[in-house]
């Protein structure tokens, strides 16, 4: 569990980039901070491993004020995968992913084994490994930013903007291979990203930011959806342009038992399920994660 | 041409090979001489120049020092020096290494600068130290910026080691004066193209160690030391203009 208490943090230059922040990160769920550029979700993120220390306030991990630690030592602890993946140009992708495990004085062969695990489990073909950072295309070194970030088998994996540098396919298909391995690892992972539909998709918990990181809302994607809090989250989620409002539009029929949804705007935006006609309820309650499930099958029409 | 011819007579004269005025042992004390600068050179040059690179602290120094020691009449330097100390070994070295000290701490500075920030950024998130950070991201990046400060600051001392001949020691450097004094041409001839030769293989070598040092991964596409390189005409100007200067 990682706990802002008050945190601000004002830079040399004035900048008060973050004012007075308070949250708590539940453990082996997924968090993502959302909000437009410049309201402080790097400076957030980079708090948690002491990139940047608060100028107030603190940060807590398991009820340890990180302030105490050694920052060298919490950052090995904690994985990082950011925009441009940050890999070593100069190292191959197999010594990049193992970098923190060999300065850990992890043995070379182990280490580089692991490695090679790491790389199908971030789907990596191991022919990859030999390779250089700037051989691979763009979607692949991000992969390899994410093998490198799990390398110490981390409790808490930071990631900022991961996949914003991305096509949308291959940004879809990263961010897929992430909820099958964060159903698989169980990391307390904090995402930021500035895409809220992103945002949905991966959050347990959705934070949205506005200007200096104060908390417009959190909660589940659900929650947030159902019931903005006001006018700001309600224009960042897209539901006060009627986005997320959809209805079906009648005057097309499609060839199967699909119906066509459309925004509120008209344009079309997805497919029901609706057998015979009926829109298809699901018995159980409704989860978040349903609505990614939703979001995928719109993206695969 | 014919002087030319005469020249080259004198330089593979085996009978000029050896012996106290041979051009072996003078090769030699050239190289002692070029040496020893650049070594004291490299000891101040290089750690600054990294200690500024790495913090980017300090960058006007940078700006301040190179300009200004470059201005310093290398040849005056030294005779002012000598009037304090006396003749001997350590005034030449230490107006050898002023005359390194620029280019050593320029590239230095401008390859630690050259790496991408980000690189670093991301070596420090993941959890190396400082030391780390230096030794096995910024320098095997900037080896090939680093290189070129080497080179350039090696060209500088070997054409400059000229001058030991007139302060009592020897160098290639005495055949120009001894040549100069004696009215002999042949030889001040044979002295100027030794120096060329000399430094023109030293920057043959380095520019090769150069090509070797290029990171494995950043050799092609992305990497931006082709175009910070110094140009060969550089260094090559300021030799061959060295000796006529002091002469
Ligand atoms: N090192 C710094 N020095 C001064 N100001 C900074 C520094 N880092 C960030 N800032 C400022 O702090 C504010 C928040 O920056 P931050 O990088 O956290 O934003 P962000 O939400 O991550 O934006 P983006 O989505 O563009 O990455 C911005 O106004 C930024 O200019
Ligand atoms: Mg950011």
């Amino acid at each position: 569990m990682i706990e802002f208490h008050g945190v601000t943090k004002e830079f040399a230059d004035g900048t008060l980039a973050v004012d007075d922040f308070d949250l708590v990160i539940p453990s082996r769920k997924t968090t993502v901070l959302v909000g437009s550029s410049g309201c402080g979700k790097t400076t957030l993120l980079r708090m948690i491993n002491r990139m940047v220390d608060p100028t107030s306030g603190f940060v807590d991990i398991d009820g340890e004020d990180i302030a105490q630690l050694e920052p060298v030592k919490l950052r090995r602890r904690i994985g990082y995968v950011m925009q441009n993946s940050g890999l070593l140009p100069h190292r191959k992708v197999i010594d990049n992913v193992a970098t923190v495990p060999l300065l850990e004085g992890v043995p070379k062969r182990e280490a580089h084994a692991r490695a090679l695990e790491l790389l199908d489990t971030v789907g990596l073909d191991r022919s990859l490994a030999n390779r250089y950072p700037s051989q691979l295309s763009g979607g692949q070194q991000q992969r390899v930013g994410v093998a490198r970030g799990l390398a110490v088998d981390p409790n808490i994996l930071l990631m900022d903007e991961p996949f914003g540098a991305v096509d949308p396919i291959v940004r879809a298909d990263l961010q897929q291979e992430l909820i099958r391995l964060q159903q698989e690892l169980g990391k307390t992972v904090v995402f930021v990203t500035h895409d809220i539909d992103e945002a949905f998709l991966l959050g347990d918990q959705v934070v949205i930011l506005e200007i200096g990181a104060h908390i417009a809302q959190k909660g589940t994607p659900a929650e947030i959806l159902a019931n903005p809090a006001n006018d700001f989250v309600a224009n960042f989620i897209g539901s006060g342009r009627g986005k997320r409002r959809l209805t079906v539009d009648a005057s097309v029929t499609s060839s199967g038992d699909d119906l066509v949804l459309v925004d509120g705007a008209g344009y079309a935006a997805g497919v029901v399920d609706a057998p015979r006609g009926v829109i298809a309820r699901p018995d159980s309650g409704s989860k978040s994660r349903s609505i990614s499930n939703k979001t995928d099958q719109a993206g695969d029409a | 041409m014919n002087l030319l011819f005469a020249a080259f007579a004198f330089i593979f004269d085996p009978a000029n090979l050896l012996g106290e005025r041979g051009i072996l042992p003078r090769l030699v004390d050239h190289l002692l001489y070029t040496g020893l600068g650049l070594a004291v050179a490299f000891v101040i040059g290089i750690p600054l120049g990294l200690l500024i690179g790495h913090t980017g602290k300090g960058r006007n120094f940078v700006i301040a020092v190179t300009s200004s020691f470059r201005a310093i009449p290398t040849f005056g330097l030294l005779l002012f020096i000598i009037l304090f100390t006396g003749l001997g070994l350590w005034p030449l070295v230490v107006v050898l290494a002023i005359l390194a000290v620029p280019p050593l701490l320029a590239g230095a500075y401008s390859g630690l600068e050259s790496v991408n920030r980000d690189t670093v950024d991301a070596a420090r998130a993941i959890g190396m130290t400082e030391w780390q950070i230096l030794f096995s991201v910024e320098i095997p990046l900037a080896l090939p910026l680093i290189l070129g400060g080497v080179r350039s600051a090696t060209l500088q001392v070997i054409a400059t080691a000229t001058i030991a001949g007139y302060v009592g020691l020897t160098g290639l450097g005495r055949f120009l004066i001894e040549g100069l004094a004696l009215h002999n041409y042949t030889i001040a001839l044979a002295g100027a193209i030794l120096v060329a030769a000399l430094a023109l293989a030293a920057d043959g070598l380095l520019a090769l160690v150069q090509k070797l040092v290029v990171p494995r991964g950043v050799s092609r596409g992305l990497t931006r030391s082709r175009s910070i390189r110094p140009k060969k005409p550089t260094g090559f100007r300021v030799m061959a203009m060295a000796p006529t200067k002091e002469g």
